[in-house]
């Protein structure tokens, strides 16, 4: 049935509301905001294995046709990503308990939570521009109300910041959608790839697309765009971080994506030549950030610029390989972010601290947690059994082929320091002579959410034989917008 | 002593109050066929209660409208929400809405949407929000 397209939105969204009617009641909230999430994870993988078995699945809302009425898009790259989310959500969902204070929990955590995981998968399923917009401001409303959640002075401070340059950002996507709507005359994006194609991207269309591009790198913090990101993912609470960290992000980068393999893609020269430098400075940048500071937390937060970069590398040489490795890199870093946020939280809780100077010698005390975290840098940084070596080596691939040997240089020298970055927190707070002030805390609940989705990760890596079939087959698609287009129009 | 005597205000707000509850029940049933809908007919309902609170206060409003505000944004939406997912029922897409003609005593022949259903969760969705935020900021001291 066709309905299945929309119940990954709907579920969390009454969810969401159905908890907002006694917040204060926690011990009915906790099991009913695990036994929804669930439900959305059995949907979620259940409308997968639909997509992949049987193509989109394309929902027209109100029984109005494609292009006069508002379609959901459930194709191969869109459900991958609502699963990836799901999977994350449920980790979150596990660690909130234990990470949150009672008090912030019953100050509607759950139904803000829902309605983010709404918010993300709506744009993710959207064949819409402006419902693409309604969606993002769904899950920014929601992240608007997580990131205060606790009210710290610090927190109040950075989310004046993230609200302001989230506003205008919004702002100038309004202004795209207003373009695109003047020069074409729709907005739906199957119409709009069509209409792009009947006059080969001429005249103003271009500009559009560059201003869409800088509208979602600001949500996805690229390069000139990023100084809003890691100190205002940093300060929230460990699971909220991770909700941000592993989602917020990389629905920037999956509209670009979307975008850029489907409408704008018949002047690469200028636009996805313009990528590969973006990529390159991101990468640079981020790594910079991420090595200089002592903060485990903005750490890990700076590690999402160079992989953002990575990703829209992929998009920026557009062949078949590359464009494999963004998503296998994509569905990624989605993973070992979210396990890394929490990881960080978990280690910043038993050490009393984040700050990197303070403390040391930890291994002593948690030997778990230590080697968890040596095995996530290793992840992240793309050591051969592990997820992150197939994406790179996809997208490095895919790069030499071009014959673009700056940025694969760039790619491999910022991939060593990613893994310098993670080890400093490995050597400095782990390795060490014991130290006796230190009175070990329960971690009981906390490890279990980490490695579940560490262990997706190894799995991603081992068993990439599996995986990467499935991977192929998005990209196919992906680079060959008519399959998109005729999927959507021509029913 | 001083001591503000606002019996201009009062009367004139018993009387304006009624006037524009009954004028935004008209723009939440006027909004298929004329200006209006849920949104403003949510939002001038609420200019109506502000309008007493800044004339009575609130403890006495507390006493005659002693209504949940805050609990009318999850009731609103769940509305909302619901007439969406009951076209499930008949196998229809999500959102899909209906109309029929009924013969309703005193109006004689009616059409009735499902749309209009909608409708109302956006009212009591708007009407939530907006007192929610007027409130909260008031008794914030």
């Amino acid at each position: 049935m066709n309905n299945l397209a929309v119940l990954p939105i709907i579920i969390p969204l009454v969810s969401g509301i159905i908890l907002a009617f006694f917040p204060k009641k926690l011990n009915l909230v906790r099991p009913l905001s695990k036994i929804f999430m669930l439900i959305n994870l059995v949907i979620a993988g259940y409308l997968l294995w639909t997509v992949f078995s049987e193509g989109s699945v394309i929902l027209e809302t109100g029984g109005w046709k494609a292009p006069y009425g508002i379609v959901l898009v459930a194709d191969k790259l869109a459900t991958l990503l609502v699963f990836t989310t799901n999977i994350i959500a449920a980790a979150c969902a596990l660690y909130a308990p234990y990470s949150l204070s009672d008090r912030k929990e019953q100050y509607y955590f759950y139904s803000f939570f829902f309605f983010l995981i709404t918010g993300v998968s709506g744009a993710f399923l959207t064949g819409d521009l402006f419902n693409m917009f309604v969606f993002f401001e769904v899950l920014l409303m929601a992240s608007y109300a997580l990131i205060v959640l606790g009210g710290d002075k610090v927190q109040l401070r950075e989310s004046i910041k993230y609200v302001f340059i989230n506003l205008f950002s919004s702002m100038l996507f309004v202004t795209a959608v207003a373009f695109i709507y003047g020069a074409l005359g729709t907005v739906n994006i199957a119409q709009i790839a069509e209409r792009v194609q009947e006059v080969d991207q001429q005249g103003i269309l271009t500009t559009v697309g560059i201003l869409l591009f800088f509208v979602f790198a600001v949500k996805a913090a690229l390069f000139p765009l990023y100084y809003w990101m890691p100190n205002s993912y940093a300060v929230p609470n460990p699971v909220i971080s991770a909700l941000f960290g592993a989602l917020l992000t990389k629905v920037g980068i999956y509209s670009i994506i979307r975008v850029f393999s489907l409408i704008f893609v018949h002047k690469i020269e200028v636009t996805h030549g313009m990528f590969i430098w973006i990529a390159g400075l991101s990468m640079i940048f981020g790594i910079i950030g991420a090595i200089s500071t002592n903060n485990i937390k903005l750490i890990i937060a700076y590690n999402i610029i160079p992989a953002i970069g990575f990703i829209l590398m992929g998009i920026g040489v557009f062949n078949q390989s590359s464009v494999s490795g963004s998503i296998y890199y994509l569905v990624h870093d989605m993973l070992i972010k979210g396990s890394l946020f929490m990881l960080a939280g978990t280690i910043a809780y038993a050490a009393g601290t984040s700050d990197l100077r303070k403390f040391s010698g930890l291994i002593h005390y948690y030997p778990f947690i230590g080697w968890l975290l040596f095995s996530s840098g290793f992840i992240l940084a793309g050591i051969p059994p592990f997820s992150g070596f197939i994406g790179k080596l996809l997208l490095l691939k895919g790069a030499l082929a071009n014959k673009d040997i700056a940025i694969v240089i760039i790619g491999l020298l910022s991939s060593l320091l990613i893994l310098y970055s993670i080890m400093k927190i490995f050597i400095n707070g782990f390795w060490g002579e014991k130290d006796e002030t230190i009175k070990p805390v329960s971690l009981k609940g906390r490890i279990a959410p980490i490695v579940m989705l560490l262990a997706l990760s190894v799995f991603m890596g081992i068993g990439a034989e599996f995986i990467y079939p499935f991977v192929e087959s998005i990209s196919t698609d992906l680079i060959q917008p008519e399959v998109y287009i005729d999927a959507v129009l021509k029913e | 002593m001083y001591k503000p005597n606002d019996l201009i205000l009062r009367t004139t707000t018993s009387l304006i109050a009624f006037i524009l509850l009954g004028f935004s029940i008209y723009l939440l049933l006027a909004g298929h066929n004329a200006p209006g809908g849920g949104f403003i007919g949510g939002l001038m309902t609420s200019a109506a209660i502000v309008l007493m609170y800044m004339a009575y206060g609130s403890a006495v409003l507390e006493k005659v409208l002693p209504i949940n505000y805050r609990l009318l944004i999850p009731t609103g939406l769940l509305i909302a929400v619901g007439t969406g997912l009951a076209s499930f029922i008949f196998g229809e897409a999500f959102l899909s809405h209906t109309y029929g003609y009924f013969h309703v005593p005193v109006f004689g022949e009616l059409e009735l949407a499902t749309a209009m259903l909608f409708d109302f969760g956006v009212y009591f969705t708007v009407l939530g929000v907006t007192i929610s935020i007027i409130l909260s900021i008031a008794n914030d001291h």
